[in-house]
């Protein structure tokens, strides 16, 4: 029987090459559009957005709804993570399918459905109760809880998921309670991926677009996020400060993003 | 003393048939058998991390079959040591002796913080592990790790120890060492000790008496020569 052997371009254009130049072609090709909005940017307008009270509030806006919602998402992904990570339960795949809508709906339905939600009898009444959420800053928060948890729970579910059982079963018979084993033992063990799911969450938070414009509106000093301003702006002609707005959130998802590999994020969606 | 009665379990692809034996307070007992004989799976039922279907499991007189695992009072050495990552050797060492079951019994907080120090330091020094005391486990060697385990089964003074093929992760030199070391250790301490293996060497030397373990039925206990 002939022996085939790997003729020159096979060797040439092996599958390890082919990764390189995929990742690289990628890569570059980020860098280009990053780079572009650099390069067209007039660097005086990147202070001046500092000195304007709109993008300022929008900003700090930005930071407290998101920071507000990766706490509850977080608050919310853990005991979710657990059960979907360690309980055998009828029509848990379906559950796991679920929580996994929004990552993949496009943002700007998650806000629609919360929208049509608060015009239901239920939605209503909650209003009706004194929680308003439409056109009111509250309002960003939901919007931003229920699209970013998901991200959160992928995270901490994967954590959950590579734990070795074996160790909480040790401390069992070491003399703790299921309760105090998952307090000091197995939360402790996964902390770091609670904390990147919580960076992760936020990052996604801070730049949601879509929800906002439905559920929210963007009220100058009212509703206005960081993500809002860059249309508020695009749509007056002020491109340079857009730009500026299109930079800040540029430098805070790389900030976010290499806190998120520090704590040991990675395959959030596995 | 322990006693095992037709203690039975069956899940997809196993079964543990009828086990029955009973282990005398103080002895070595071997449990010997080829992987996958239902060895790992009756330690598991011993523990009460598994609720057997049928049977019972007496412990000094008392019936623990579906008493809750952290009340059982047992030592358990499982085979990949599951050592608590972030914790140091001395803090996985003293960890039992701060559940409510194995806590020491002193007059205020100060007395059982100083006991808990005592009772780590002198594992610690038997085991030859003192120096390691601030390690994380992930910097320590397979036969360091396997002392730490050790240590912290035995320093909660558990009635009886459990031991799932602790020196199948060692090589020959080192797991002859530990063997030698176990074997010390349960003469000094008289725990009442049930031990897995599959080394016929490693039987011979610890077990007091053996049970034969096959296809999750015991089919045979005696002295480790004859059987």
């Amino acid at each position: 029987m002939a022996i085939l052997k790997p003729n020159r371009i096979n060797r040439l254009f092996s599958f390890n090459h082919f990764a390189v130049i995929a990742l690289v072609l990628f890569v570059g090709s980020l860098g280009l559009l990053l780079g572009a909005v650099v390069s067209y940017l007039d660097y005086r307008a990147f202070p001046a957005i500092f000195r304007n009270p709109d993008i300022m509030f929008a900003l700090r806006l930005s930071l407290w709804t998101a920071s507000v919602s990766a706490v509850l998402a977080v608050m919310v992904a853990v005991p979710v993570g657990y059960v979907l990570s360690r309980f055998k339960f009828p029509g848990r795949s379906l559950f796991d399918a679920v929580v996994d809508i929004p990552i993949v709906l496009p943002p700007v339905v998650m806000g629609l459905c919360l929208l049509v939600f608060f015009r239901t009898p239920p939605g209503q009444a909650i209003e009706g109760a004194g929680f308003r959420f439409v056109y009111r800053q509250a309002g960003i928060v939901l919007a931003q809880f229920f699209t970013i948890t998901p991200y959160a729970i992928r995270t901490v579910k994967a954590a959950f998921d590579h734990l070795d059982p074996r160790v909480e079963m040790v401390a069992r018979t070491l003399g703790y309670t299921p309760g105090r084993v998952f307090w000091r033992v197995t939360l402790p063990m996964v902390r770091n991926s609670i904390i990147a799911g919580g960076v992760i969450a936020w990052a996604v938070a801070i730049g949601l677009f879509g929800p906002m414009m439905v559920l929210v509106g963007t009220t100058r000093q009212r509703t206005e996020v960081l993500a809002t301003s860059i249309y508020l702006e695009l749509s007056v002609g002020r491109v340079q400060t857009a730009l500026a707005i299109a930079l800040l959130m540029i430098v805070i998802a790389m900030g976010a993003l290499t806190l998120f590999k520090k704590f040991g994020g990675g395959g959030f969606l596995s | 003393m322990l006693k095992i009665d037709h203690l039975s379990i069956n899940y997809p692809g196993f079964n543990l048939q009828n086990v029955s034996f009973e282990v005398g307070t103080g002895e070595y007992f071997v449990l010997f058998g080829p992987t996958g004989s239902g060895k790992t799976v009756l330690f598991e039922l011993i523990t009460g991390l598994r609720r057997p279907e049928a049977g019972s499991i007496h412990i000094n007189g008392r019936n623990l079959t579906r008493t809750d695992p952290a009340c059982r009072r047992l030592g358990y050495v499982p085979q990949d040591l599951a050592l608590i990552p972030f914790k140091t050797v001395w803090q996985n060492v003293a960890f039992g002796l701060y559940s409510r079951t194995f806590r020491p019994k002193t007059e205020n907080r100060r007395q059982e913080s100083r006991e808990i120090d005592r009772r780590v330091n002198e594992i610690l020094e038997k085991l030859k592990i003192g120096h390691l005391a601030r390690r994380l486990p992930a910097y320590l060697s397979g036969g360091e790790k396997q002392r730490v385990a050790l240590g912290r089964a035995l320093v909660v003074q558990p009635d009886i120890m459990l031991l799932d093929e602790p020196l199948s992760a060692l090589d020959e030199g080192t797991g002859n060492d530990l063997m030698r070391e176990i074997k010390a250790l349960h003469r000094q301490f008289g725990t009442t000790t049930l031990h897995i293996c599959h080394r016929r060497e490693e039987m011979l030397y610890l077990a007091d008496r053996v049970a034969v373990m096959q296809d999750g039925a015991v089919i045979r206990i005696g002295n480790p020569d004859k059987v």
